[in-house]
């Protein structure tokens, strides 16, 4: 799948949506290019433990960088079922394939009404293009 | 681009980690235009600034800089400065000052209160301060090759400069339009390196033949959040984290840049009550087990109890580890003890450890 085929949420996490065998809805989620771009530096990442119950506009973990911590957000109501375990020890590469391997975590969707919310890339981009500090 | 006490500064331009490494094996350049400069000159120089600062000024030899304190009357820090002392291109002496930017209009403040008319005009004891913050650019070249980078643009011969000690030079290069500049053997990085200052209308110029004569030697211009992490490395306090009005010399670790038997500067007195009291807290430097970072603000614990205050923390580039400097009262300041720090909520183990964190191994032929 290509960025232009992922949902975003407003606070930089991208979800791609996929049906698993037994029919339920999973969300893999991760942080876009851009928001890497802008906490450059990353020093460490907190992941949650798989089964935990996460919400929609709520922390599941956080990023770190030289700079600052960021929370990350869930962009879907739901349970954690895998977590990227690779992550931790390769942030320093994270921006090179940040759609793929990058991956944090994987949701099943508890509730897919919250998915309405999300950003298509186009309506993502405009948003990226706001937030781009004009001296950049 | 960041604010920085009114002036907009880079963070980073590519990346504070690669900034600060280059910075410890070859070389970076920063833009440090907004440090505050204030030049003193006239025979009653000396004695004013004696007046205004902890340390002594009347005793520099030409061209020695001094690490020093300014204090309020209660003893408590408003700034740490460089004082360096100079001859221009005609023999005469003067002094420059340089202060933190956030602090400079304080500063200034105070000197425009104690110069009046009278003793700024006393005859054969005049005072001319000049604010020269906006007419110079200042830029800190640091990294163990800063010597063979500007030697070729420098009429001294750098080798021979001692750590803390500068001149008033010519500047070999057409960019520089035959404008001179100060150079000091000074920084805030722990690395070798030096200040440079020079006139604002060809800074732009000078950086850039910096940039050129430095790109075999592997040079990158480094922004300030390399800047922070390479003082914290070293242990170095900035003013707003480590210092500030609410905290004395005594307990920074900077008791050393106390002169308190000479002229009767702002807080000498206070000083003095201080120095013979047992510290309450003092400075230390921490090491954490764990990736998470502590930053300002953070408490920090001993046995779950708070005991002090985080003043500075970031990621290490260099030990590849979060280090943090904070105060915490003097039985808990051994290096070896065992301390927790308030992350968000979570309490991370830390160590205190002696400052500062890195050193560099000192192969010139300098200090």
């Amino acid at each position: 799948m290509t960025p232009q085929q992922l949902l975003y949420s407003t606070t930089h996490e991208w979800v791609r949506l996929e049906t698993d065998p037994a029919g339920a809805k999973i969300a893999t989620v991760g942080i876009s290019a851009f928001a890497l771009e802008l906490l450059t530096d990353l020093v460490y990442v907190d992941l949650p433990e798989v089964g935990r119950q996460v919400t929609a506009g709520e922390p599941f973990g956080e990023i770190e960088s030289v700079k600052a911590v960021s929370d990350l957000y869930s962009p879907v109501d739901g349970e954690i079922t895998e977590v990227n375990t690779e992550l931790a020890d390769r942030l320093d590469t994270l921006g090179d394939d940040p759609y793929e391997a990058g991956w944090f975590v994987k949701i099943k969707i508890s509730d897919e009404s919250g998915l309405a919310g999300l950003l298509d890339h186009a309506a993502y981009q405009k948003q990226c293009e706001q937030e781009t500090p004009n001296d950049q | 681009m960041v604010d920085f006490a009114g002036w907009s500064m880079p963070q980073q331009y590519t990346s504070i980690i690669q900034e600060h490494v280059t910075s410890r094996t070859a070389v970076g350049m920063a833009d440090i235009s907004h440090m505050g400069r204030l030049r003193f000159e006239g025979p009653g120089a000396a004695v004013f600034l004696a007046e205004l600062l902890t340390r002594r000024v009347g005793d520099l030899d030409l061209g020695q800089v001094r690490y020093s304190l300014v204090t309020n009357p209660q003893g408590g820090i408003l700034d740490d400065v460089l004082v360096g002392f100079y001859h221009n291109e005609h023999g005469q002496p003067f002094y420059v000052l340089v202060v933190n930017a956030a602090n400079r209009r304080k500063i200034l403040g105070w000197v425009q209160a104690h110069l009046p008319p009278e003793r700024a005009e006393a005859p054969g004891e005049e005072v001319i301060c000049t604010d020269l913050t906006r007419l110079w650019a200042m830029f800190a070249i640091q990294g163990p090759r800063s010597v063979e980078l500007l030697q070729p643009l420098i009429d001294v011969d750098l080798h021979l400069m001692k750590y803390y000690n500068g001149a008033q030079v010519r500047i070999l290069h057409p960019a520089a339009q035959r404008q001179g500049g100060i150079i000091t053997r000074t920084g805030y990085t722990g690395e070798d390196g030096f200040e440079l200052s020079v006139g604002a209308s060809v800074a732009l110029g000078i950086w850039e033949a910096i940039m050129e004569i430095g790109r075999p030697l592997g040079i990158v211009p480094t922004g300030i959040g390399a800047r922070d992490t390479l003082r914290l490395e070293a242990g170095m306090p900035l003013y707003g984290h480590e210092l500030s009005e609410g905290i004395n010399p005594f307990q920074a670790g900077l008791g050393y840049v106390c002169y308190l038997v000479g002229y009767d500067f702002p807080g000498r007195d206070a000083l003095k009550v201080l120095e013979r009291q047992p510290l309450d807290k003092t400075r230390i430097g921490l090491e954490l087990a764990g990736r998470r970072v502590a930053r300002q603000g953070c408490d920090i614990l001993a046995e779950g109890h708070k005991i002090g205050r985080i003043t500075s923390g970031s990621h290490s580039p260099t030990l590849n580890r979060p280090i943090a400097m904070g105060y915490v009262p003097p039985e808990f300041a051994q290096p070896g003890t065992e301390l927790q720090i308030d992350v968000r909520g979570r309490f991370e183990p830390a160590r205190v450890v002696k400052l500062p964190f890195y050193r560099r191994s000192r192969k010139g032929n300098h200090k």
